[in-house]
């Protein structure tokens, strides 16, 4: 089992003629994701990779039956894309486009209350099933199958973590990147969730950082509602208030709110063990299977 | 993250919009001081035009109530330093024969993911304080970004708030408007402090803080031309250039890696290994070896500097370009300034290892022992 994404996923890539777009289809479909598409205005017709490409997404799910999208659209018109795909009743949309406008993005969290379809990103890499599929940017060979599920705000991160658990010898179920802008879809919660009803996820990593309040609430849904352990890790210790470390969701506000003290207490209180280092994450997480 | 407009550039957008706003004008010397006082009169704000939160605590707001007061004000603000940045220009404003004092202000709430407008009688203070100590005297009322702020919600912001009735519906107004700027000009925030309800129950904003998302600049060409670069030093400067998230520090160890969340994580390792980092900077996604030799003479320009750590783990980042980046920012020294480790995982991180000059630099293979040899590199320079 696994989350979100598995064998059956079938993919179309919005901005599939780009560089971003055609460079990762390749690997996507490398790893062995089913790329069954690509939506392109204007480019209906063409091939990327073997895939055929169509001007709108509704004709690729109607055509190709797709059932999920992989956004690498420009920020300029991921919006109206994210818009598109949600029109269409895709289960799944990840929008890996560094750089949507925050005030789209509002608009975008207001339509996703009225659809069933489930949005990852934007400004993030992707999630992956190893062995099964990956939508988005991820590494793929860093990846092995097992059974611990990751989520975390930022890509590179991911990656070291899950290459201290791979070492060991630990695989994961599924591991998201959920982004690390100020709005975004699928949060904390909505992934641990997920992780709490798969049988074959026996612990989680959950990565955050600085900003914002989702790390409180995801400890808050953990204390209340979860049986499967969780380890954790939150960047951004050492950043001083007021200043913004790179997401445009890490920034220490000038009154105190966001700091990695409060994630880390919120987490702790929990019952969730933070890692000093990503390899302590690693420990914790061996210490639970 | 955010464009700041100055107060002066604010204002000019409300005024334009109808909202009322003191007469004004700018002034770069003393004696344009003085001629905008003349024409102006009595009482009048002189104020600092600098991206500088708390300006009248710190000094960069005075009232001249005369032509001596004025002159004084002027020479005490233009050329003063407002917490690291250096006073150019003022706004000379006409003073406000004001009765009440208002907070309004418009942001974004993430947790929420909608706009939310704040109105408050206790206008003229730290908000913030307010906010803390006294959180139902802030009406608040979140906006749903499909149809904008209602006309009820702006009345129900109003009456909840407590503005006296006579004034209620103009205020209501005054806020409605600037919902339309806000959205119109996808700002981050618009903050208010304070709207000022004159003796002749008029509006005024006496204030404005205006903040872009600079994600959406290249749909407002005309607020894109109003940056004026304000760093605090000039690496951030240079960073602006090189187009970097930099962020500097006061330690002594640099840092330089790949995507916001790792880069942030060997800060903290730093620390936690005794060190103290000189400083942010995510060279972002897929750099190319060009861009990593800037990055390295961005590090190398910081004085405060003993020591570097480059920790890239390479996904759509590849470690044969970082290697050759880090090669050729090296090989044109005769001497490396600073000892610099290296750690490279992911995408073609054996590639980059074979072409890496070990010569030049130190290689470590994780990331905890590439943070340990840095502080201990630090260490050693700084004694």
């Amino acid at each position: 089992m696994s989350i979100f994404v598995d064998d059956d996923t079938r993919v179309v890539v919005q901005g599939i003629t780009g560089g971003e777009g055609r460079f990762h289809t390749q690997q996507m479909m490398e790893y062995g994701t089913n790329v069954v598409a690509g939506a392109v205005p204007g480019k209906g017709g063409q091939e990327v990779e073997g895939v055929p490409v169509y001007d709108t997404v509704s004709e690729a799910v109607e055509e190709e039956d797709a059932n999920a999208s992989v956004v690498f659209v420009p920020p300029a018109f991921a919006g109206d894309a994210i818009f598109e795909a949600l029109d269409t009743d895709l289960d799944l949309v990840v929008a890996i486009t560094e750089g949507v406008p925050t005030q789209d993005m509002a608009k975008v969290n207001k339509r996703l209350s009225e659809v069933d379809t489930r949005l990852i990103g934007p400004n993030c890499p992707g999630i992956i099933t190893p062995g099964e599929a990956k939508l988005g940017i991820l590494p793929g060979n860093i990846f092995e199958e097992g059974n611990v599920g990751l989520v975390s705000r930022s890509g590179t991160l991911t990656y070291q973590v899950v290459s201290n658990l791979t070492e060991r010898g630990i695989g994961q179920t599924t591991a998201i990147g959920i982004g690390g802008d100020p709005i975004i879809g699928t949060s904390f919660v909505d992934a641990l969730e997920a992780f709490e009803n798969d049988p074959d996820t026996h612990a989680v990593v959950m990565c955050g950082e600085i900003g914002g309040e989702d790390e409180e609430q995801a400890a808050q849904f953990i204390a209340e509602n979860m049986d499967t352990p969780v380890a954790g890790f939150i960047a951004g210790r050492t950043a001083p208030p007021g200043k913004r470390m790179g997401h445009a969701g890490a920034i220490v506000s000038g009154s105190g709110t966001g700091t990695a003290e409060s994630k880390i207490n919120a987490l702790n209180d929990a019952g969730v063990p933070v890692g000093d280092t990503p390899n302590e994450v690693a420990d914790h997480i061996e210490d639970f299977l | 993250m955010v464009m700041k407009l100055h107060e002066y550039q604010a204002k000019n957008i409300f005024a334009e919009a109808g909202i009322p706003v003191p007469e004004s004008r700018l002034a770069s010397s003393v004696d344009e001081v003085m001629d905008a006082v003349e024409d102006i009169g009595y009482p009048a704000a002189i104020k600092a035009q600098v991206h500088v939160g708390g300006r009248g605590k710190a000094g960069g707001i005075k009232i001249a109530m005369d032509e001596d007061e004025a002159r004084q004000a002027a020479e005490d603000i233009l050329g003063m330093d407002l917490k690291g940045y250096t006073v150019d220009r003022v706004l000379v404003e006409a003073g406000v024969d004001f009765e009440n004092e208002l907070y309004v202000g418009i942001t974004m709430d993430r947790g929420e993911g909608k706009p939310v407008a704040m109105v408050s009688t206790e206008g003229g203070v730290n908000i913030e304080e307010v906010a803390e100590e006294n959180p139902d005297a802030i009406a608040r009322e979140h906006i749903d970004p499909a149809f904008g702020l209602h006309p009820y919600q702006a009345r129900k912001i109003v009456f909840d708030a407590g503005i006296p009735r006579d004034v209620a519906f103009d205020v209501a107004s005054f806020l409605s408007t600037l919902y339309d700027l806000y959205e119109a000009n996808d700002a981050s925030d618009i903050e208010i402090n304070p709207v000022m309800i004159t003796s002749d129950r008029d509006v005024v904003a006496a204030d404005a803080v205006m903040n872009i998302d600079d994600d959406a600049l290249f749909r407002h060409e005309d607020l894109a031309a109003m940056e004026e670069d304000s760093y605090e030093d000039e690496l951030e400067a240079k960073a602006g250039e090189y187009g970097f998230d930099y962020v500097r520090l006061s330690g002594n160890v640099g840092i330089i890696g790949n995507g916001a969340g790792l880069v942030m994580t060997t800060l903290d390792l730093v620390d936690y290994f005794g060190g103290k980092p000189a400083n942010f900077l995510d060279i972002g996604g897929g750099a190319k070896a060009s861009r990593v030799a800037n990055a390295l003479d961005m590090v190398f320009s910081d004085e405060n500097v003993d020591s570097v750590v480059f920790n890239i783990f390479g996904g759509i980042t590849r470690g044969d370009e970082v290697a050759k980046g880090i090669n050729e920012a090296l090989e044109q020294f005769d001497e490396i300034p600073k000892p610099v480790v290296v750690r490279l995982a992911g995408t073609n991180a054996e590639e980059g290892m074979e072409i890496l000059n070990t010569d030049l630099v130190q290689v470590e293979g994780t990331l905890e022992d590439a943070v340990q040899r840095a502080v201990e590199n630090a260490q050693e320079v700084s004694q």
